[in-house]
């Protein structure tokens, strides 16, 4: 199993400026897959991931807007990108700030559907 | 349609130097296979790194999957090297349309027209922009509603853009549902762990200083940006705007709200 989903997040990291990408657990951050550069601290990219999520599906919903599928923060010297995929589970996708995120973006969407 | 994607690919296949992938990586993105469309372009600009074409091809899909701010920034290359490049002129005139900077996009596209006189398409959008910009101060008198003193004039200030302070208190704009009630209060009482929320993991993973949020709902977009060290800005827009142009529209919002917070101050 994680291997098939190791081969799916492969697909993420080699668009160009990604470091890491992995599957985590929505409700507590856990991590499902992970394949991510060595320096990446995986845990607290997965913890802070899911924080960030929750906390965005709260402001989404305040704003009557349901659940967002898609989570873009960019920072000064990178970006974390989001998707939630059905099933409980977030795609996350942690790059330079050369990252190319509408590509990206379309293979998280691919993996998305295969960890349905 | 389809046979003619296959035919193109087939030759490309045959030969990977043809520049058959112009036609093909338009053929996708017109079919909607962006995905495809855009592995064709990104092929073709690392084939031939020196045919404007190819990042001209490259911005367009890039566009279409809502990455303006790399659209934008691959047709400005491509019109450093070459000030007339026809679909150059025309994308930015595009992107800037969609961000509210008419003015800009009237001038690319007039430059477009210099450039190539018989193009319809140039023509079409001219003049779709110029009725735009002479439309724009009449919704702006029409407007029965009291003006919003820190986002009055801005396109949504009265429904879609949200200020408030680090403590979730709102100081300017106004936020509605799609049945209209208003839901400010709501949005802002969670805005306020939503910065720190930012803040905390943008340090700790080491990205510097967080720029911006941007959640993609089923029921429409957020913005999220912080104009000052003690404000947040929320700019909501139903999924028919891109993401691209919601945060252009964040960067005119943030700079009206840090011009207002700044006269509160004196």
């Amino acid at each position: 199993m994680s291997e098939r989903f190791l081969r799916a997040l492969e697909r993420i990291t080699r668009v160009g400026g990604v470091r890491g990408a992995m599957l985590v657990t929505a409700d507590d951050g856990l991590i499902i897959a992970d394949a991510s550069m060595e320096d990446v601290r995986g845990h607290a990219v997965a913890a802070l991931a899911s924080s960030l999520a929750k906390r965005f599906i709260r402001v989404s919903k305040a704003a009557t807007l349901g659940s967002p599928q898609f989570l873009h923060l960019q920072a000064e010297h990178g970006t974390l990108v989001i998707v939630t995929a059905m099933n409980g589970v977030l795609v996350v996708t942690m790059g330079g700030s050369e990252m190319n995120v509408g590509l990206a973006r379309l293979e998280m969407l691919r993996v998305a559907e295969v960890v349905v | 349609m389809t046979d003619d994607i296959e035919a193109k690919t087939e030759q490309l296949t045959r030969d990977p130097t043809s520049l058959v992938f112009l036609e093909l990586g338009e053929a996708l993105r017109r079919r909607g296979r962006l995905e495809a469309a855009v592995r064709v372009a990104l092929t073709g600009v690392e084939r031939h790194p020196d045919l404007l074409d190819a990042h001209d091809l490259y911005a367009r899909v890039l566009a279409d999957v809502g990455d303006f701010a790399r659209a934008r920034e691959t047709w400005a290359g491509v019109l450093a090297r070459d000030p007339r490049h026809l679909g150059a002129l025309k994308g930015l005139g595009f992107l800037y349309y969609w961000a509210g900077d008419l003015d800009s996009a009237l001038d690319h596209l007039e430059d477009a027209l210099a450039t190539d006189p018989t193009d319809q398409s140039v023509v079409q959008a001219l003049m779709t922009v110029r009725a735009a910009a002479q439309e724009e101060p009449a919704q702006d008198t029409s407007d029965t509603e009291e003006p919003d003193p820190v986002f009055a004039g801005l396109d949504g200030a009265e429904r879609g853009i949200l200020l408030v302070d680090d403590r979730g208190r709102i100081l300017g704009g106004r936020l509605q549902s799609l049945a209209g009630t208003d839901v400010s209060d709501r949005a802002a009482a969670y805005l306020a762990g939503a910065t720190q929320e930012a803040e905390r993991t943008a340090r700790l993973l080491e990205l510097g200083t967080w720029q911006s949020i941007v959640a993609e709902g089923q029921g429409g977009n957020i913005h999220v940006s912080a104009p000052t060290q003690t404000s947040l800005l929320l700019i909501v827009r139903d999924r028919g705007v891109p993401a691209g142009r919601l945060s252009m529209l964040a960067q005119r919002a943030a700079h009206a709200a840090r011009r207002w917070l700044e006269g509160q101050q004196l």
